[in-house]
Formats: structure tokens, sequence, C-alpha cells
């Protein structure tokens, strides 16, 4: 298990230099010109000169593999650059903001995880049966509902028709401390729209997975032996069932992070997913590169825990790779 | 502590409450507007702009015009854009030949941080700004400057390279701490968002994206405002903006004039246009073969139906624009204004040898009098401009062709093609006009976009920028709006008016002359130190 977790870690090394690269390369051949991004309208008055020293300033004259070079050498000794377009260090702009990114992600995962567990199970128990059909076809709307539109229609139901719930923020307008009943409050519309975008998937695969187990051997052979249902749903089919809910877990990393980027600024919510599309705007090289060795971590993360935990639900699949 | 420093380790803690917290948040949430600390506290104002400031460091640009709530300048703006005193106690004393500007220096001033303002913070704010390693994108504005230096504690002399009139215009720029700002990057050290400053109000907290929060300085020098706490929420979208106003979650907000006008009939809140020096042009390059034939420009600069753009494009809230200086400023010609003549407009084309072609598309020497005007693209106000000035046109015999793009991909084109831009500065009528149609600014950045180049606009730029004399300014600036007329190399169509709605609940609101950028502090909120609640004795 160790030397797993250790094989993919330095397999992680080349992935990371890669992708980091790849934002480089990409933003580079982009058509924003982040001189142009960093002046603002400012830019619209600014003399030739003022924009070449700008350039200059910026670093944005250089080539595209001396800067990812300088980038990378620097970074690997702690230091990530200054943003251009926050105006501050990138390793603040990541602390200020990724605790926020981490308590929406997780809690959004913790309601599609559970919810879709749940209705998953109730579905599976009379495939076909009414529940079973209502459950399916709402997971199926859901998951072709894109998650700003889900957003747009919660602010619209919640925040204009009924009023119980804060529009966006993470605190009421006039406040400036942060409370925690306030982030609560601000929390729920979009960890549940982020979390309802997700939730299909989990539905669906523990409706197919403990449908399919029901059928099985020993769950025919446990009813035969006159096991209360409870018993044979929880302790046999749910077991088996669950396995294939386990590697979507981590796979689902990737479109939790997109989802989470769109809701974010749905929401305004202050993560670092917003900061994200200002970074990629503003062809903020040293954000954007930090941003992306971030997500791409995550999702490497995600994929060995899956395994882990696979490997632990179902010794027969062990620990290679 | 502040909520910013608070905010990552409660973030951490949070996270591991997630669970927990999704399931029982609804019932610890607060319905907008019934909170104790709702924006109902009279002395707290909440209001709502769409665009945030990228930094708060004067150092970088913030605060450049004057009136930034947490800093102050030498001078500042009064609401007719006369010029006071502000951290200077006088106008400054300007030297015969023009190059020297001295300032004498309120005394007793403290920073929000209790250390005392004087000279060498002065100095200190613009020479960092002239330093070519700041990134400070508004340099260019102090191209006059040669030097600055303290005599004494309290007087800063400004040595100009050379004579500048709009000079003590530029001097409303805020004013940083030297013992703060000099410790550390200019460029992204702490100090760009944490500022501090003499302003009447001190900065709280800045969620980025989301909103800056103020409270009242205690120790401002012209006494602590009445109303203590101040948010500016940023709200992007003008839909979202307009709701959070009409639930009470916002006590002011700028809307387009179509959402305003819900506002009309309402008893509790108040409709403020703020007149400006934001215009909307087009620009006729030089260097095409249609639009750089004067007989084009007049024709075009007739056939154009500004007033239908007022009433129709911007609801009323806006003037007809015949320059950059609009028709209410004291330095516009009078007699300048064009009327709208499309006989005469045919007329200037007939003589001038544009004959309709079988398409009604005029053509003169095998030209057709045809030509491309971009757009920035999601600009619903441009595009609606743009559109009507093919129109107009059209009926003309003019072909326009509109065409949506970001600035990447108009820039490289401006030196041929027309484009549908917007500016304006108030304080100066240098500020505009130099920059516009000064022949040496041609192609250079953003500046002269046209190409334009009239030797008798020239000469009089450089009159208007050198002399100190009012008098002969005016005549200057007369120059240049009357060639204006005989060959422009702009249409210029409309300015547009910033309309407010802001809550009735306060005595002293009035509105500034704005330019074209909404800054922080543009708004019937430019004041909010002065302001008083209503009902404030009983």
């Amino acid at each position: 298990m160790a030397r797993m977790a250790g094989r993919r870690a330095l397999a992680a090394v080349p992935v990371l230099l890669v992708v980091t690269f790849g934002v480089f390369a990409v933003a580079a051949a982009s058509p924003f010109d982040p001189v142009k991004a960093y002046a603002g309208t400012a830019g619209l008055t600014a003399s030739q000169e003022n924009l070449d020293q700008l350039r200059a300033n910026l670093g944005a004259d250089q080539p595209l593999v001396p800067r990812w070079w300088d980038w990378t050498t620097s970074a690997l000794t702690g230091d990530l650059g200054d943003s251009s377009v926050m105006r501050q260090p990138v390793a603040d702009v990541i602390a200020e903001r990724i605790g926020w990114s981490v308590l929406l992600a997780a809690t959004a995962f913790a309601v599609a995880v559970l919810l879709g567990t749940v209705l998953g199970v109730l579905a599976a128990r009379r495939p076909g049966g009414a529940f079973d059909r209502g459950a399916t076809a709402v997971a199926y709307t859901l998951e072709a509902a894109p998650a700003f539109w889900l957003g747009l229609l919660a602010i619209w139901v919640f925040a204009l028709k009924l009023g119980v719930l804060p529009a966006g923020g993470l605190t009421d307008t006039a406040s400036d401390t942060v409370t925690f009943g306030q982030v609560a409050g601000h929390l729920v519309l979009p960890a549940l729209v982020l979390g309802l975008s997700q939730l299909p998937w989990f539905l669906l695969y523990v409706r197919q997975g403990v449908a399919d187990a029901l059928e099985e051997d020993p769950v025919r052979g446990a009813r035969a032996r006159g096991l209360s249902e409870r018993t044979v749903l929880v302790g046999h089919a749910l077991r088996s069932g669950l396995l294939p809910v386990l590697t979507l877990v981590g796979s689902r990393v990737p479109e939790l992070i997109t989802g989470a980027l769109l809701v974010e600024t749905v929401f305004s919510w202050p993560g670092i997913a917003a900061a994200t599309v200002t970074a990629a705007t503003s062809v903020d090289f040293p954000l954007l590169a930090a941003l992306t060795v971030l997500a791409t971590a995550a999702v490497l993360l995600g994929n060995l825990l899956s395994d882990l935990l696979y490997g632990l639900a179902d010794p027969r699949v062990g620990f290679h790779g | 502590m502040t909520a910013r420093t608070a905010r990552p380790i409660r973030g951490t803690a949070a996270a591991a409450l997630a669970t927990t917290l999704a399931l029982t948040a609804a019932a610890c949430s607060n319905p907008d507007g019934s909170g104790s600390g709702g924006s109902a506290a009279r002395d707290s104002v909440v209001v709502g702009i769409a665009y945030e400031p990228e930094t708060l460091s004067p150092l970088l640009g913030y605060g450049k015009d004057g009136n930034s709530k947490v800093f102050d300048g030498l001078l500042a703006f009064g609401p007719d854009m006369r010029l006071r005193p502000a951290l200077a106690t006088a106008l400054p004393e300007v030297s015969p030949d023009g190059l020297t500007y001295t300032y004498r220096l309120r005394e007793g001033v403290t920073f929000s941080d209790g250390k005392p303002f004087g000279a060498k913070d002065v100095v200190f704010t613009y020479r960092t700004i002239l330093d070519k390693r700041t990134n400070n994108p508004s340099k260019t504005e102090l191209d006059a400057l040669k030097d600055v230096r303290a005599v004494g504690d309290d007087t800063v002399v400004f040595t100009l390279k050379y004579p500048y009139a709009a000079f003590a215009q530029r001097t409303v720029l805020a004013i940083a701490p030297e013992h703060v700002a000099a410790r550390q990057d200019v460029n992204s050290g702490p100090f760009t968002t944490k500022p501090v400053g003499t302003g009447p109000y001190v900065l709280t907290g800045w969620s980025k994206g989301e909103k800056l929060t103020f409270t009242a300085n205690p120790r401002y020098w012209g006494g602590e405002p009445k109303v203590k706490k101040l948010t500016m929420a940023v709200v992007k979208d003008d839909d979202v903006r307009a709701t959070r106003l009409r639930s009470g979650d916002l006590d002011g907000a700028i809307l387009p004039p179509n959402l305003a006008k819900g506002f009309k009939n309402d008893p509790g809140r108040k409709t403020y246009a703020a007149t400006t020096y934001d215009y909307r042009t087009v620009t006729l390059p030089t260097h095409n073969k249609v639009t750089g034939d004067t007989a084009v420009r007049r024709a075009l600069d007739v056939a154009v139906d500004r007033q239908a753009m007022v009433d129709q494009i911007l609801e009323g809230a806006g003037k007809p624009a015949y320059g950059p200086v609009p028709t209410g400023s004291e330095w516009f010609t009078q007699g300048t204004e064009r009327r709208h003549d499309l006989a005469a407009a045919k007329r200037i084309l007939d003589e001038a040898g544009w004959k309709p072609g079988p398409d009604g598309v005029r053509v003169k020497n095998g030209v057709r009098a045809a030509f491309p005007l971009w757009y920035v693209s999601g600009d619903k106000l441009r595009q609606d401009h743009a559109l009507a000035y093919a129109s107009d046109a059209k009926k003309a015999g003019i072909e326009i062709t509109t065409q949506a793009g970001t600035w990447e991909v108009i820039e490289p084109r401006m030196k041929h093609d027309a484009v549908l831009a917007g500016g304006g500065s108030p304080g100066d009528p240098d500020f505009d006009q130099y920059l516009l149609l000064r022949s040496t600014l041609a192609g250079d950045g953003f500046n002269n976009m046209a190409w334009y180049a009239n030797p008798a606009v020239d000469q009089a730029l450089e009159a208007g920028r050198k002399s100190n004399d009012k008098a002969a300014r005016k005549a200057a600036y007369d120059t240049v709006q009357r060639e204006l007329v005989k060959n422009p190399g702009y249409t210029f169509l409309t300015h547009i008016d910033h309309v407010y709605v802001v809550s009735d609940r306060w005595d002293g609101l009035s509105t500034q002359i704005e330019p074209h950028d909404h800054g922080l502090a543009a708004g019937p909120w430019w004041n909010v130190e002065d302001w008083t609640p209503k009902d404030a004795a009983k």
C-alpha cells in the first residue's frame, strides 16, 4: 500500500512538470495580452513607453521556456512568485482562498455521496418501481443540467422568490466579520447546487451496483436462508454494490473542480476557482501555473485515494500500479 | 483580529464540520435585511458598484483622480470640479514660467496608523510612481513632472520639464505613507491590499470579487464622518444589482437607465443622474481611403442623429457630444454644435465626387464608401451606438459593417478600421484633447487612435497646455473645437449620464462631474464623509 502511494508520488513529478509547461505554452499562445490585462482602463491612455516598461517589469517580454524554467525553479524553493493581476504574492492569494473552496467542495461532495447512496439504495430495492423511475429520471435531468444554470435557478427560487437564503457572497453584505452562522447560511445554496450537480453519478452507480448485487447468488442464498430484508440489503448487497462507487469518488474530483469554478462565480464565493478564471483571462502566469499544479495534484490524489479504498474494500484487487 | 486574517483558520476549522454544516445550515440562515448588522442601521451605508479596483495602492494608480476615501491628495475636486486644498493648505504657487509648483502642507495630519504625515510622504509617493520599476500604468499622466523635493517638513516643490497648465489637477493623486510603503515590494507588498492613508475612511476588509468594507477614520483631519460604516459590494451584473437594491440588501447602486426607471416612483429612494465627461465616439482613421477623406468625415458628422441616440439608447440620460468637451462645460465652444442634417451630408458627398453606385453605396475613383466599425464584444451600449451610427450612415450612402471583437483583435486594426471608443476625464480640457488629437501621439498605445493630424490643432493644443492664462487657454481650445468642425477625425456621439438610485435616508447627497471610469468614489457617495443621517436630531 505504501509502495503504491510512493510509486504514484514519483510518477506525479513528470506529470506536474508537463502540465505546468502546457499551461505556460497555452497561455503564451493565447491572444490575451498580460500587459493590457494588468493596465486595465489606464492602459487606454498610457503611452507606448509606459506599456513597454510594464512589459519588461512583468517579464512578459521573456520567451516561453526561460519563463517556465524560472517559475519552476523558484517554485521548488518555495517561492511561487507574485500574481500580477491580484498585486500580491501567489502564496497569499492561495492561502486566503483555498479554505473556502475546500469547505464548499467538501460539503458538496458529502451531499452528493450521502444523498446519492441513500437514494440509490432505495431505488435499487425495487428496480422499475415508481421510486426508481422517479429518481432515475431526476438523476438524468440533473446530469444534463449545467451547474451554473442550477445556480441561477436556485438564486431565483430561494433568494428572489422565497427570500429565505442569501443570493451570494460569504457573509451578509453589510457585515464585515466572518461568523460561523453567516458562513453556514451562505454556504447552503452553493454547496447544494454543486452537490446536486454531482449527485446523479453516485445515485445511478449505487442503484446499478446494489440492484446487480441483489441478483447475485450470495444474496439469493441469504434470502433463501430467511434473513431479514434489511440484513440482506445492508449486510450483503450494499457491501458489494458500493465497490464501483469507490472508484467514482476519485474520478469525480476533476468534475468537482470544474463545477466549483462555475458555482463560485455564480454565487460570488471568494474561493480559489474564481481566482482561476481571473488568472486565465489575465494571462497571470505564476498564479495560473500554481493553481493548475494544485488542481492536478487534487486529481492525482483523488485517483490514488479511490484505488486505495478499492484495495481495502476488496482484497482481491490488491495494491498494484 | 480582522476578518481577513481570521479567514484561513476559520476556513480550515469549518471544513472539518462541513457535513454537519450542510445539514444544519438552513436553520442558521439569516434572510437579507433582517439581521441586526443589516443595512438598516442609520449610520451605515451599503452601495453596489460594478467595477472593483485591482489595487488600493496609490503607487500603482489607485486614487489618481482624487476621491479615494482611504487617501487624500494635495488637492481635491469639489462638486463642480473646481480644485480645492486637501493635504495642502492652499492652491499651489506657480512660478511665472509655469515650471515650478510650490505647495504648503496642512499641519497636524496623521495617517490612520497614528504616524504623522509630512513632506517626505509626498516626495516618496511621486518619486515611487515615476520609478521605472514601479508597475503603475498611469505613469504617463505625470509625464510633465521632472522632480519633486521637500523644503523642510511642510513644503513641497515640483519642477516640470515643460510648462503644463493642467499640472495642479494631477496633484489630486493620493498620497501614500513612506513609513509603510517604502518597506515592502511596491508591486506586490501587503500595502497594495491593506492600505494606510490620511482619508476619511479606513479599510477594514477586502474580500476580492465580493466587497470592500470601511469604517470612519476617527483621526480624519476634516472631522470624523457621520456615516460610520461604508460597504461597497462588487456586483458585476446589472440585474442582480437592481434586485439586491430592491430587496434592501443595498442602500444605493449604479444602474443602467432602463433599470433605474423602475425605481422612479419609489418614495423611499431617489434617482441621481451624474453628468459626465464619459463620451462615445467613432474613430475615423486617416489611413483609410474612405474615413481619411475630409468630405466623408464631415458628411458623417452631420448625417448622424445624436439626439435620437440619447433618446433611444440612453433613455434620455445623456447629451449629444460634438467633441470630448461636454456641451455643459465652461470649456465648450458655443456654436460648434452640429445639427442632424441628412440633406447637407448628401450634398457634401456629392460635391466631393462621391456618387451613388448601383447598390446605393457611393463610389469615388473606384473606391466604395464602405468601412468596418469595431466595438468591444459584450458592451451592449457600444453595440447599440455602433448599429445606430451604421444605420444613419447608410441613409447618406455610406456602408458601415459593424464587427465585435476583443481589444486584442481590434488593436492591430486601429490604423485602418474605425472603432467605437469611449473615454473622458474631467478636470482639465488638456486631458482628453491632447491625447486624442496630438499628431505626434498617433498610434502611441491607445492615444490618438484615429491618427489625426492637423497642424492648427497641434499648435493650439501646445498653446493650451503651456499657458497659465485662462483666457488664452480658452482661445486655444476654441480653435481646437472649431477645427474639429472643419475636419473631424472622430464622430463624437454622446456623453453618457451615470445613473444612481439611493435610499432617501441621508442629507448632503450630490454628484460630481464624472469620468469615463466608474471608480470607487464616483457616484453620489463621492462625498459620503459629508453625509448626515436624516432626522438625526430626533
